[in-house]
């Protein structure tokens, strides 16, 4: 038995028929093709599946595709527009803020989402924000100097602007 | 302009653009058309005889394609997990493991059967469905009970539980202790731990039927090694069986061995001849995938009442699991480095490998080096609490102090500066300020502690002469450099990554080795269609074998394009000077050739007599010995008497691996490794119920990873000393962090608690255990 669900991701409207059980971390990446969102815990611990819906953060292993009927996502792959990072993501890029990849589309989406909330956060309001996503490469050190450079970014009060996607990244830079 | 442009920079990676933007691959990202979904049916008992099993419901489910167990799967497998018994020390009991369990069980987890079905979600259904008759045995859960004579037996093929039982002698240690003023004695344990890496396993394994080739995607450190041995127990050439290997999302040594499901999985698609794709759940890797420490060491030291530290003994129990872990015996190497970094009279180990019915233990960042510097570390503040004096001086006394040095095993540290770590450390934390203030918050009933760490480690996996006598193996490192002909630069490497970010720091070696744009530099690794066999990436060896590997070929490239030069120019080769990739004749800079023109030359006409076209090499780079980073962490906590809670008000890191080739990468490589050190000291636990063995921490609920909340800000520094043991002069970081800050997060707690009486605290030091030890003290 199926049900039909429609929905708008990344900007693009979709209808499918799924299975009610179908979570919809699962059908992001498997029906939709969407498979920045990723899987790593199984019991809503880790963050990894972090996406937005409506424009909140939430888990999408934890959430079933029909609850997502007739609502907006935003996936990982949706973040970047026009070829342009989302400061987040170059800020995670600027401050080395991710090793193997593997926790950080969850933590870019909680982030863009905690700084939306809230666009100057203290170290402990990111603390506070982001204590859904686990991250075993980083000792979080470069996550949160990340959070705190794009929050600067985001409110005009960096140094460097949000570079382009496409181009170097050779350049060297002094440490 | 700077000789050096790119080595020695803070490059951003170039991994990242695809990761932040979701657009990387791992291992669930691997979709192949008609591919049908593997779930493997576990055992739920630590221990028991399996009676039989019925697929007939789970075969007539929805959606199922096969149900598959131990008889189906002997008849294409052809051997059993391959364990490097080179490295079990006394080789006493080598059991086999095949990958599917057929008449008994030894660890709650172990495969029993599986089901392929169209998708993940109808071969778990049909899994629930496989009826397994099981005759529960007793489960043998405790080191020492299992050691006793006439305890149960953890698998009824052994003769009892001991694995190995070795001993190593360091020189006359009854002389040594004879000129002791003081003996401690200290027992210290290693929890067992989960790695966790935040990508859990899986693999997808595509076996063409009658044409006997397969590809096998896996997320692993080590594609070579899976080849080898999945192919070879499959029957499959290493000509026709490819291991590809992309983003992988983390490691930490719990992916470098062939797993059981990479074999069958691979024996599932042969079978249903189908691409087979199996992911490991959280739960199944918790249960499944190896366990890193899982020791107890009886320690005795011996010291002269002004801090000379004379002579150390100790017996290092180490939990196998059921089966050898494939590299399990490694951690045997926590023996030969227990006596830090000090000068010792004599050193006397004994390492007793011990069966029980858990999953196996195996490497775990830092395997055995952690082991080595927690109980050093803690010893040596036992010392000096014992003789009132500063730890750091009880250190500074003992410190090796001239290099090379020969230990007490015969390993030889090829560099190193500890009291300049130690000193620089000090300052940066302000340690006189730090222990005034301990004395003023004493006063207040607040309780603050420092604890130092100063360690040395043993990297660079290896060379031949060290582990060809003890394992017959030579832990080589492969590259191949190919110029093509308008310049740019393919680079094949045998080693891998899983977050260490060697795309971008292999490049920077090859662009100022090579003198071409770091742009126009390709570094390929984990697919073995297209790179040389090598050992894959653990023991912070990539850059040291590795890296040397990558010179080798560039070495050999430029001695090609300077014959090339020479050819051009018509000069004698002798004449030709290179300077930043920009070949020319002494004395006439101007006219100059770019690599890039010589390796156009080099596939085109008119070469010299007898030179063969293109401009490529293949190196293998055997080290001449490990290399050795060390470095001063000091930690400072605050422990609330009331509750037990630990608070960490400063970490402190002074580390030194040599020259740096990336600043930012091996900043990283130390915060990551210096949570993990600081997470087993405080949070984690793998709990297994002490009667039936089920693991208790079967979940993320359970099993405590720090979040961002309790990590702290850690304050890095570093020196340079340079490893002679090789060009680049570099030794290793994927390991230090976690090497060094277990024991002094121990170290710092053990201080604060000192006026409690208390001498020794165990890990993880939850609030829980320090309380209970602070109320027990105060009754």
């Amino acid at each position: 038995m199926t049900q039909s669900v429609a929905m708008t991701i990344n900007g693009r409207r979709r209808e499918d028929h799924v299975e009610p059980r179908l979570l919809l971390v699962h059908y992001l990446r498997e029906v939709a093709g969407l498979t920045g969102t990723h899987i790593a815990c199984d019991t809503s611990q880790c963050g990894a599946c972090t996406v937005l819906i409506d424009g909140e953060a939430v888990k999408s292993c934890s959430v079933f595709t029909v609850q997502a009927n007739g609502r907006q996502v935003t996936t990982i792959e949706g973040l970047a527009e026009d070829g342009v990072l989302h400061p987040v993501q170059q800020a995670f890029w600027n401050e080395h803020g991710l090793q193997c990849g593997f926790c950080t589309p969850g933590f870019i989406m909680a982030a863009a989402y905690l700084l939306k909330q809230n666009p100057s956060p203290t170290d402990e309001e990111i603390e506070r924000g982001l204590e859904g996503n686990l991250c075993r490469c980083t000792g979080y050190e470069n996550i949160r100097k990340a959070v705190r450079s794009a929050s600067q970014a985001m409110n005009g009060t960096a140094a460097e602007p949000s570079a382009q996607l496409v181009g170097s990244a050779a350049a060297p830079v002094e440490d | 302009m700077a000789v050096t442009t790119m080595i020695g920079a803070r490059i951003q990676r170039r991994e990242d653009p695809k990761l932040i933007t979701g657009h990387g691959n791992f291992i669930d990202d691997v979709n192949l058309v008609n591919m049908a979904h593997m779930s493997v049916v576990r055992s739920p008992h630590a221990h028991a005889r399996i009676r039989s099993i019925d697929i007939s419901a789970a075969l007539a489910s929805k959606g199922v394609v096969a149900v598959l167990t131990a008889a189906d799967f002997k008849a294409v497998i052809g051997g059993p997990l391959p364990v490097t018994n080179a490295f079990v020390p006394d080789k006493r009991q080598v059991p086999e493991q095949f990958p599917i369990a057929a008449d008994e069980v030894a660890y709650a987890g172990e495969p029993v059967a599986v089901v392929v079905a169209e998708d993940r979600y109808l071969a778990d259904d049909a899994a629930q469905l496989v009826m397994v008759d099981y005759e529960p045995l007793p489960a043998v859960m405790d080191i020492e009970k299992a050691m006793e004579p006439g305890s149960p037996l953890v698998k009824s093929d052994r003769s009892d539980n001991i694995g190995w039982d070795a001993a190593f002698p360091g020189g006359d240690i009854d002389a040594a202790f004879a000129e002791a003023d003081v003996v401690l004695k200290q027992r210290i344990g290693q929890q067992r731990v989960f790695p966790t890496a935040m990508e859990t396993r899986g693999c997808v394994a595509d076996y063409i039927p009658y044409d006997n080739r397969c590809t096998l995607w896996t997320s692993t450190q080590v594609p070579h090694f899976i080849r080898l041995f999945v192919g070879g127990a499959l029957g499959v050439p290493e000509s026709q069986f490819r291991v590809v290997s992309h983003d992988v999302g983390g490691g930490f040594g719990a992916k470098l061995r062939p797993y059981p499901e990479e074999y069958l999985a691979t024996a599932a698609s042969k079978l249903t001849e189908r691409p087979v794709k199996w992911i490991e759940d959280r739960t199944e890797s918790l249960q499944a995938t190896t366990q890193g420490r899982g020791q107890i060491f009886d320690v005795e030291v011996a010291a002269k009442r002004d801090g000379t530290l004379l002579g150390l003994k100790f017996t290092q129990l180490l939990d196998i699991g059921a089966y050898h872990g494939v590299f399990s015996a490694f951690q045997v190497v926590a023996c030969l480095l227990g006596g830090g970094c000090y000068t010792w009279k004599a050193i006397n180990a004994r390492s007793i490998g011990v069966f029980t019915n858990r999953m196996s233990t195996d490497p775990y960042r830092g395997a055995g080096r952690p082991e080595a510097t927690h109980l050093v570390e803690r010893i040596v503040d036992l010392v000096a609490l014992e003789l009132g004096m500063d730890p750091a001086e009880v250190r500074r006394k003992n410190f090796i102090t001239s290099f090379p040095h020969t230990n007490n095993f015969g390993l030889v540290y090829d560099s190193g500066e500890y009291a300049k770590s130690l000193d620089r450390a000090m300052a940066n934390i302000d340690y006189p300020a730090l222990r005034k203030r301990q004395e003023e918050l004493r006063a207040k009933g607040r309780y603050t502690g420092i604890g130092f760490s100063t360690y040395v480690e043993i990297c660079g996996l290896g060379p031949s002469s060290a582990t060809a006598p003890a394992a017959g193996i030579a832990l080589v490192e492969s590259s191949m450099v190919r110029v093509h002909p308008a310049g740019s630069v393919t680079v094949s490497v045998g080693t891998h990554a899983h977050g260490q970010g060697h795309e971008t720091t292999f490049a920077q070696i090859v662009a100022d080795t090579l003198g071409v744009p770091y742009d126009s530099v390709e570094i390929r690794h984990g697919d073995t269609g297209d790179t040389p066999f090598g050992y894959g990436t653990y023991g912070s060896r990539s850059l040291a074998v590795g890296g040397m590997a990558i010179m080798a070929s560039c070495h050999k490239v430029v001695e090609k394009a300077k014959k090339l030069a020479a050819h051009a120019f018509e000069a004698s080769e002798e004449d030709i000077v290179v300077d930043q990739g920009r070949y020319s004749v002494r004395g006439n800079p101007g006219e100059a050739k770019a690599l890039a023109e010589l390796a156009f030359a080099s596939y085109g006409a008119g070469l010299p007599e007898g030179m063969e076209h293109g401009l490529e090499a293949v190196s293998y780079f055997d080290p001449p010995n490990f290399v050795w980073p060390f470095g001063c962490h000091i930690c400072a906590v605050e422990v609330d008497p009331e509750t037990g809670a630990v608070s960490i008000d400063r970490y402190v890191a002074v580390d030194d691996c040599g020259n740096v080739i990336n600043p930012m990468v091996v900043d990283g490589q130390l915060h990551g490794g210096i949570a993990q050190g600081i997470s087993q000291a405080l949070f984690e636990e793998v709990q297994y119920d002490d009667e039936t063995g089920q693991m208790l921490t079967g979940t993320m609920l359970d099993y405590l990873i720090p979040t961002m909340a309790e990590m702290p800000h850690f304050e890095l520094d570093r020196t340079v000393t340079p490893s002679p043991t090789n060009e680049l002069g570099v030794k290793g970081i994927g390991e230090a962090g976690t090497i060094a800050s277990s024991i002094a997060v121990i170290n710092a707690i053990t201080d604060a608690l000192t006026p409690f009486g208390i001498k020794h605290v165990e890990m993880p030091a939850r609030p829980d255990r320090l309380w209970s030890m602070i109320k027990e003290a105060r009754a």
